[in-house]
């Protein structure tokens, strides 16, 4: 099976079999955001709860392969307790880890700052075993699901607090 | 009729011959109902023609531009011929696939023929172009879209037939579902549109390629399939409709070809089906498509039936007893006579993608996914399946590599 450890590692098994922070929250106070894959019908549902601009509590819902379940999973207990600016700033090293393929096979060409491959990431902690799905360019969209889905409920939580001041 | 030779024929497709697993095995290539292999006979063709005839159709008056229309025309009889259209020359328009015919459809007649108020009857079981086109005529006149619904022993349900088709002015139905492998009996559904005054238009995308479809003998009054899931090229599809329809309807797409005269206040159009046909034609893939025809006539249709409903018996009969309880079937069961050769399923409770991407490498092609069937499979209660499906060219041994790749599958992910 060539190839297949370097997607499915230990971790991301891991993961999968116990994903952590699984569940709902109460919406209000919390947001909730549903990500989708067309590709392969996983669905994501990402509920953020701030306090003083920071994720005080975070569940995932949703169905979906290893990858994007366990991708959430991770993604969740590393959000959680994080400032909003720094939720942002890994979202954008997450990104940037799956765009150097993305690239190589021309892809959207964002995060250009590391278009020379295998530069190891830093700061991601366990999040860096999700590098071996860069490997099978069909699969990037299921590891970033639920970044992009955390990404539009940043926003939308941002642009509420916006909304809120003027009001 | 003689039984065909799965392995003499994978000879004849160069992709199955050359193509090698990383351990140097042969590729196991069950994703025909998603877009089939072509035999060099096929490629010939079309390279054919580019080396010796290419020039634009219906334009030039010089000798190989008329040769070119000639081969073209041919093409689109012989298509019409293979499902048996009454009027092969006027009655085969070429598109760039099925969901462009069935999106022609929904438009030139939805949009120009279809009274308001009338409904469009649908079913559970349509694949997204046979349920988009009508969705977008809803989203913009109101048309009413109604659905028939699938049993629980994946048939369609057409015990409220009579009740959904009043006030139709629409049937649409597939022919074969591209998930289920349901062949669906189109006659009483034909009888009731017809008695209603609906007009049925027949999703034949996956019945076309495996079974003998004969489109005066079903009764509908279009028919729309597609060329690369029958051995031909990509960017050829086909619509058959009635000469009488297809004549009152506006046209769908404008440009060069279709027209008869413009002026710069208007315009008049050609004759069918050319009215439906915009701008320089796939002209290429036409022929290969009728070389794909030529081809499926020589192995005999009544043939590749046969195959494939002895192979799909024996599929569902060997998953079925190695794995139990571990292997979940979406379809009616291997004793269905019509049952097409596409088997979905599900695998212990492990993710069909994550599934597919194992079996990959084992070398076995499938499937994962929705497979443009959301509603579907919302009503199997999934969101999405594995499925292997069968062609001319799969044998028992593809099977087999199927069923072992799975056994791998359960052990890496324990």
């Amino acid at each position: 099976m060539s190839g297949l450890e370097d997607l499915y590692r230990e971790i991301i098994l891991d993961h999968y079999r116990s994903p952590r922070n699984r569940g709902e929250l109460p919406v209000p106070p919390a947001q909730r955001v549903e990500g989708f894959n067309p590709l392969c019908g996983d669905e994501v549902v990402v509920f953020l709860e701030f306090a003083d601009g920071v994720v005080k509590d975070v569940k995932i819902a949703g169905q979906g392969c290893s990858i994007s379940q366990s991708s959430a999973s991770m993604m969740s207990a590393a959000v959680k307790g994080k400032s909003i600016e720094e939720a942002r700033q890994l979202i954008s090293s997450f990104k940037a880890m799956m765009s150097i393929h993305e690239q190589a096979i021309g892809g959207d060409g964002s995060d250009g700052e590391r278009a020379e491959a295998n530069i190891p990431p830093d700061g991601l902690g366990e999040l860096a075993a999700l590098q071996g799905v860069v490997k099978f360019p069909v699969r990037i969209k299921c590891a970033t699901l639920s970044w992009n889905t955390l990404a539009q409920a940043l926003d939308e939580a941002t642009a509420g607090v916006a909304a809120d001041g003027a009001a | 009729m003689e039984e065909l030779d799965p392995v003499a024929l994978r000879k004849e497709f160069p992709l199955l011959e050359t193509r090698r697993r990383p351990d140097g095995k042969r590729l196991v290539y069950l994703d025909s109902a998603s877009s089939s292999q072509r035999p060099y006979q096929v490629l010939e063709a079309m390279d054919t023609y580019y080396s010796t005839t290419h020039a634009n159709v219906h334009r030039g008056v010089y000798a190989i531009a008329e040769e070119a229309t000639r081969q073209f025309e041919e093409a689109r009889a012989k298509v019409g011929r293979f499902v048996g259209a009454p009027n092969p020359a006027t009655e085969i328009v070429f598109t760039k696939n099925a969901t462009e015919a069935l999106n022609l459809v929904a438009h030139s007649y939805g949009r120009g023929r279809l009274g308001m108020g009338k409904a469009v009857l649908l079913t559970e079981m349509e694949h997204h172009a046979n349920l988009v086109p009508w969705l977008m005529l809803a989203g913009e006149r109101g048309t009413e879209l109604r659905y028939l619904p699938i049993t629980d022993s994946y048939q369609l349900d057409l015990s409220d037939l009579d009740k959904l088709v009043d006030g139709a002015g629409v049937v649409a139905v597939s022919a074969m579902s591209n998930v289920l492998g349901t062949v669906n009996d189109l006659r009483p559904i034909v009888e009731a549109a017809h008695a209603a005054g609906a007009v049925v238009v027949v999703d034949a995308s996956q019945l076309v390629p495996h079974r003998v479809v004969d489109v005066a003998a079903i009764g509908a009054d279009f028919v729309a399939f597609t060329g690369h899931k029958m051995l031909g090229p990509t960017g050829i599809g086909v619509l058959w409709g009635r000469e009488g329809l297809l004549e009152e309807m506006p046209p769908f797409l404008g440009g060069g070809e279709m027209i008869r005269d413009v002026r710069l206040d208007g315009f008049t159009t050609n004759d069918i089906p050319w009215k439906f046909e915009a701008g320089t034609p796939p002209i290429a893939e036409a022929i290969g498509l009728g070389a794909a025809v030529d081809y499926l006539e020589s192995v005999g249709r009544e043939a590749i039936a046969a195959h494939e409903r002895a192979l799909t018996y024996q599929a569902i009969e060997l998953l079925t007893d190695r794995h139990g309880d571990d292997i979940r079937i979406f379809g009616p069961g291997p004793d269905d006579p019509n049952r097409g050769g596409v088997i979905s399923f599900a695998y212990r409770d492990i993710h069909p993608h994550d599934l597919a991407q194992v079996l990959d490498s084992s070398g076995v092609c499938v499937r994962a996914g929705h497979h443009c069937a959301k509603p579907l499979m919302r009503r199997l209660g999934v969101s999405a399946t594995a499925r292997a499906s069968l062609y001319l060219y799969n044998d028992e041994e593809d099977v087999t590599a199927l069923s072992d790749a799975l056994a791998k599958a359960g052990e890496f992910f324990g």
